[in-house]
């Protein structure tokens, strides 16, 4: 065991050294290498560590066969027989021993970190749990303990721990926040998985679908949005306050009410889980979780306009989704930017 | 007719030869496909349904009808020579598994023009690949396409399995087989177990879309995760089916090329069998996030971890099989040095996968893809190319051209590693695999493009190796019986290419490395074990092709037997099984001709063998 000691020991310093290089690679709230949370940073810590063991593997291997290719290359005027050695018992035991002390070095703080990750906060009062429900091509998330539901931004209070429950309503999906944790399945067995993570820090990070789900599983992305507790009642409050908002021009509501809201629901209505929640989805990061909605961005546009895109033409936008395309509900173009300004505007406090 | 008709294992080795090259020739332009869609972000070259057929075919195809063929080209021409023999054990059956290989994979590769190509990625996770979410017949042809090709390699893994067994030349004991004989073996001997597994998977998923049976389907009692095991405990032997023979392959270039004998034989072999152990304990290490628990990771992790040890010790003795010798880097040298650092690198890169909370973050993200092109190319293909180009003069006669060689071998290294080391990063840079298309600035688009233009670079290397075939073949065939002048083992004892019944005399095996050890003992060919006599040849016979034609339309009937046909005796004929009821009877048919006319075959007399 001394010996393992010193061999991790001596890594050290490269770890160390790997860890300031890797770091700069990749977006800070998208990453692997830039981790935010501490799920992140144990998988983090096992890479580096593994990544380590691995290189000294390699610069050992790459050595001795520059080595061999260039010392042993057979010259010109060499036709002696080259003694034809059997092996060598104490160089095999060598390699044999040397990997297993590496496996052991890698293994036990793997094992160490495995059943770390799956320690179960489901139990935990002060964790807040969210029901995670993945859509072909949307996230569906609600907070059990409050009766809310919203879609495709998950707000957290910053340094909370947060236990999710996965489950799926169509294929399997898998939940992955790179920069926060690593990816959970969602299976549609009925066996519900649960992990938690947590967001020391505020800020707005991007999530991933990653288990091919169809054509747009490429598409299926969402945002974490971790905030201030003070901030993440007042989401609570204002997500659980309105009553059904509708547009101010009666025409216009009813169609609202006729087409979209048999899909989707918004404010105090029971959540139908068809559809995207549309509570607040003019102060969300995205339009169907590929449009940015954001115009200091190069790669965003503001809110309307994504909406816009987004009712003119869903299929464009996302192949394979299941919403029906507004023209076809029988809705005119001018109906279409009223909707998508009304949606616009349908903010929280 | 001579070729559809042929028993002989070194035609047949050819045949799957073409047909895995034609093979290998499609799926790599599915990948360049992939890899120009994937260019720059948001790209519409393709559309996402077209990416996702690209990326299932891609992966299908490589796999099933692209590398393995070529395994099994390289196996077909090369065991029964190394092991002294004048065939494989069953020469009949071997035609029927390459026949039936040739048209399962005719069959799969059907789907592009009949309605829609699978799409639901190779492993066909359920229920993606159900008809609720797949709703074309492309995963149809996917399950009967692979339940056919499939059929041929379990064959095959027999056939080898007892040719290995029982046609060893006198004095070849098992620890004097040559290695590439050896992995032939223990790869034959995962197939036997492995391949059953994933038979059973695509009949239950063959029922659950044709038959609506429930056996994935959650509405009705069955289980998708079911599915993942069941495919996974194939999947992760497959990929041991799929080294070990770059393995073989690369444990006789070097030692030939070395001028030694391969350092640590005996550790050699074991390794060889432990792998193929280990390989069936650790299929769950690809289902981590599948959400199975804390010890089931832990366990599957740890043993995962230990694969690295005996892998380990075959670097390691083959970089000290070199130690000592006069390396020369011919072209197969070549590949089989470019291979050493390729899958070493691979190798680590699993390591780190297998640890599971590591893997939470790498599963499913270009980096594994990453990983496994570093197993697959950067071992498997590496190794085919130093066997293709090592064996060449054996199987046509024919030295491939050095110089172009070596060209080829530069342009695909390098594009390989172009397209593929940097792969790792964008994975751990957060990109998920299987995505038709990326938003931009997200760090993604420059290691893409980088990785596109090494693609590129690797189908320079292919179309240049395809030129030296080309070439080649129209030079006379004069390659001499022992080319490499350094050849260790029996099939350089015999001319290039061999006669059709091998060896005029079955040789005396004295020791490892049988000819090498008569060279250093002065002789100038083997010592025989045997008198010139009459030797017994097997016929040549169409019914393994029909067989094969069989099922094929067998298969067809059967995906078909429920779709609505515009012409009613279209619908006649598939609604009510006749089309799959005569592919059955062809098939059967012939088993019954096989089974009632007896073929003694035919022999070739002394006074025949001394003319020529």
């Amino acid at each position: 065991m001394m010996k393992t000691w010193q061999a991790g020991k001596r890594l050290l310093p490269m770890t160390a050294a790997l860890g300031l290089i890797l770091a700069g690679c990749g977006r800070e709230d998208l990453s692997v290498l830039r981790p935010q949370g501490p799920a992140a940073e144990s998988s983090f810590a096992l890479m580096k560590l593994s990544i380590s063991i691995m290189i000294v593997v390699l610069l050992v291997v790459f050595s001795i066969a520059a080595y061999v290719w260039i010392r042993f290359r057979r010259k010109p005027d060499q036709n002696e027989i080259p003694k034809q050695v059997e092996g060598s018992f104490k160089l095999e035991v060598l390699w044999t021993v040397i990997p297993l002390i590496l496996v052991v070095v890698l293994a036990v703080p793997t094992v160490k970190a495995v059943f770390a990750a799956g320690n179960d906060h489901s139990d935990d009062k002060d964790a807040i749990k969210v029901k995670v429900t993945g859509h072909q091509y949307w996230w569906e998330f609600e907070y059990t303990d409050y009766g809310v539901t919203t879609a495709q931004d998950l707000v957290i209070p910053a340094g909370k721990d947060i236990a999710f429950e996965l489950s799926t309503k169509d294929v399997l999906h898998s939940f992955w926040v790179p920069s926060l944790s690593g990816k959970m399945d969602t299976n549609p067995d009925g066996t519900v998985n649960r992990f938690s993570f947590s967001a020391p820090n505020e800020g707005v990070y991007r999530g991933k679908c990653a288990e091919l789900c169809g054509p747009s599983h490429g598409f299926m992305e969402f945002k974490v949005k971790s905030v201030s507790s003070t901030a993440f009642e007042e989401w609570l409050a204002s997500m659980k306050a309105p009553d059904s908002v509708l547009p101010d021009d009666p025409a216009l509501a009813e169609t609202f009410k006729s087409q979209c809201l048999t899909c989707h629901a918004t404010g105090s209505m029971q959540d139908l889980s068809q559809a995207p929640n549309l509570t607040g989805i003019g102060s969300r990061e995205s339009v169907a979780g590929i449009l940015l909605n954001d115009d200091t961005r190069v790669d965003g546009a503001p809110v309307e306009e994504n909406l816009k895109t987004w009712l003119h033409d869903p299929q464009s936008v996302k192949p394979g989704n299941k919403m029906p395309d507004p023209k076809d509900l029988g809705l005119s173009d001018e109906e279409i930017d009223g909707i998508a300004e009304f949606l616009a505007g349908y903010t929280l406090d | 007719m001579d070729w559809i008709t042929t028993v002989d294992h070194k035609k047949i080795a050819i045949l799957y030869l073409w047909a895995g090259g034609i093979f290998f020739g499609i799926g790599g332009l599915e990948a360049i496909l992939i890899r120009i869609q994937l260019i720059k972000p948001m790209n519409t070259f393709l559309d996402a349904q077209t990416f996702n057929e690209l990326i299932t075919m891609h992966g299908t195809t490589m796999i099933f009808l692209g590398v393995m063929p070529v395994i099994f080209a390289l196996m077909n021409a090369v065991i029964p020579l190394q092991i002294g023999a004048r065939d494989v054990a069953f020469p009949f059956l071997n035609a029927l598994g390459f026949w039936t290989f040739l048209f399962g994979g005719i069959l799969l590769n059907l789907s592009w023009v009949m309605g829609g190509a699978p799409d639901a990625g190779w492993t066909a996770y359920t229920p993606l690949s159900s008809t609720g979410y797949s709703p074309t017949h492309g995963v149809d042809f996917y399950t009967i396409g692979l339940q056919i090709a499939g059929l041929g390699t379990l064959i095959g893994g027999i056939n080898f399995l007892a040719t290995i067994i029982t046609m060893r030349a006198p004095g070849m004991s098992f620890m004097r087989m040559p290695m590439f004989a050896w992995t032939t073996f223990i790869t034959s001997a995962i197939i036997l177990f492995a391949f059953p597994a994933i038979t059973v998977g695509l009949v239950l998923l063959t029922f659950d879309r044709i038959l609506d049976a429930n056996f994935f389907n959650v509405a009705g009692g069955g289980n998708p995760v079911l599915w993942q095991h069941i495919f996974w405990i194939f999947g992760h032997p497959e990929v041991y089916i799929l080294i070990l023979p770059a393995f073989g392959v690369i444990s006789e270039v070097i030692p030939t090329f070395s001028r030694k004998r391969l350092f640590g034989y005996s550790s050699m072999v074991f390794a060889t069998i432990l792998i193929a152990f280990l390989g069936f304990m650790v299929w769950a290490h690809h289902m981590f996030t599948t959400g199975l628990g804390p010890v089931a990771n832990a366990l599957f992790s740890v043993s995962t971890m230990l694969i690295a040890v005996p892998t380990g010790i075959k670097i390691f003795n083959w970089l000290f099989t070199m130690w000592g010798g006069q390396v020369r880097f011919t072209t197969p040298n070549l590949f089989a040095a470019g291979f050493i650092p390729t899958f070493t690198m691979g190798g680590v890169t699993g390591v780190m996968l297998a640890s599971a909370p590591a893997d939470f973050q790498f599963h499913d993200t270009y980096f594994v893809v990453a990983h496994f092109h570093y197993v697959i190319v950067g071992g498997l293909v590496l190794g085919l190319f130093a066997g293709l180009h090592y064996w060449w003069p054996k199987m046509f006669g024919r030295m491939l051209s050095e110089t172009l060689g070596k060209w080829t071998f530069w342009t695909f290294i390098i594009g390989f590693h172009l397209t593929f080391f940097v792969q790792h990063f964008l994975g751990l840079m957060g990109m998920q695999r299987r995505v038709f298309t990326y938003l931009p600035n997200q760090q993604f688009d420059l290691l893409n493009l980088v990785s596109t233009i090494g693609a590129m670079l690797m189908g320079v290397g292919m179309l240049i190796f395809l030129t030296n075939i080309f070439l080649t073949s129209r030079r006379p065939a004069d390659a001499a019986d022992d080319p490499w002048e350094d050849g260790r083992t029996l099939e350089w004892t015999i001319p290039s290419p061999p006669p059709e019944y091998n060896f005029k005399q079955t040789p005396l095996v004295r020791g490892l490395d049988a000819f090498w050890k008569e060279k250093m003992a002065g002789h100038k060919a083997m010592t025989p074990s045997e008198p010139v006599g009459s030797i017994h040849m097997p016929s040549a016979t169409i019914l393994p092709f029909l067989m094969s034609v069989g099922i094929f339309i067998a298969g067809l009937g059967f995906m078909f037997s429920r779709d609505e046909f515009s012409s009613s005796i279209m619908s006649f004929l598939f609604n009510n099984y006749i089309v799959t009821a005569l592919g059955l009877l062809i098939t059967f048919g012939s088993m019954l001709m096989r089974s009632l006319f007896d073929d003694p075959g035919w022999h070739i007399e002394p006074e025949e063998l001394e003319g020529r």
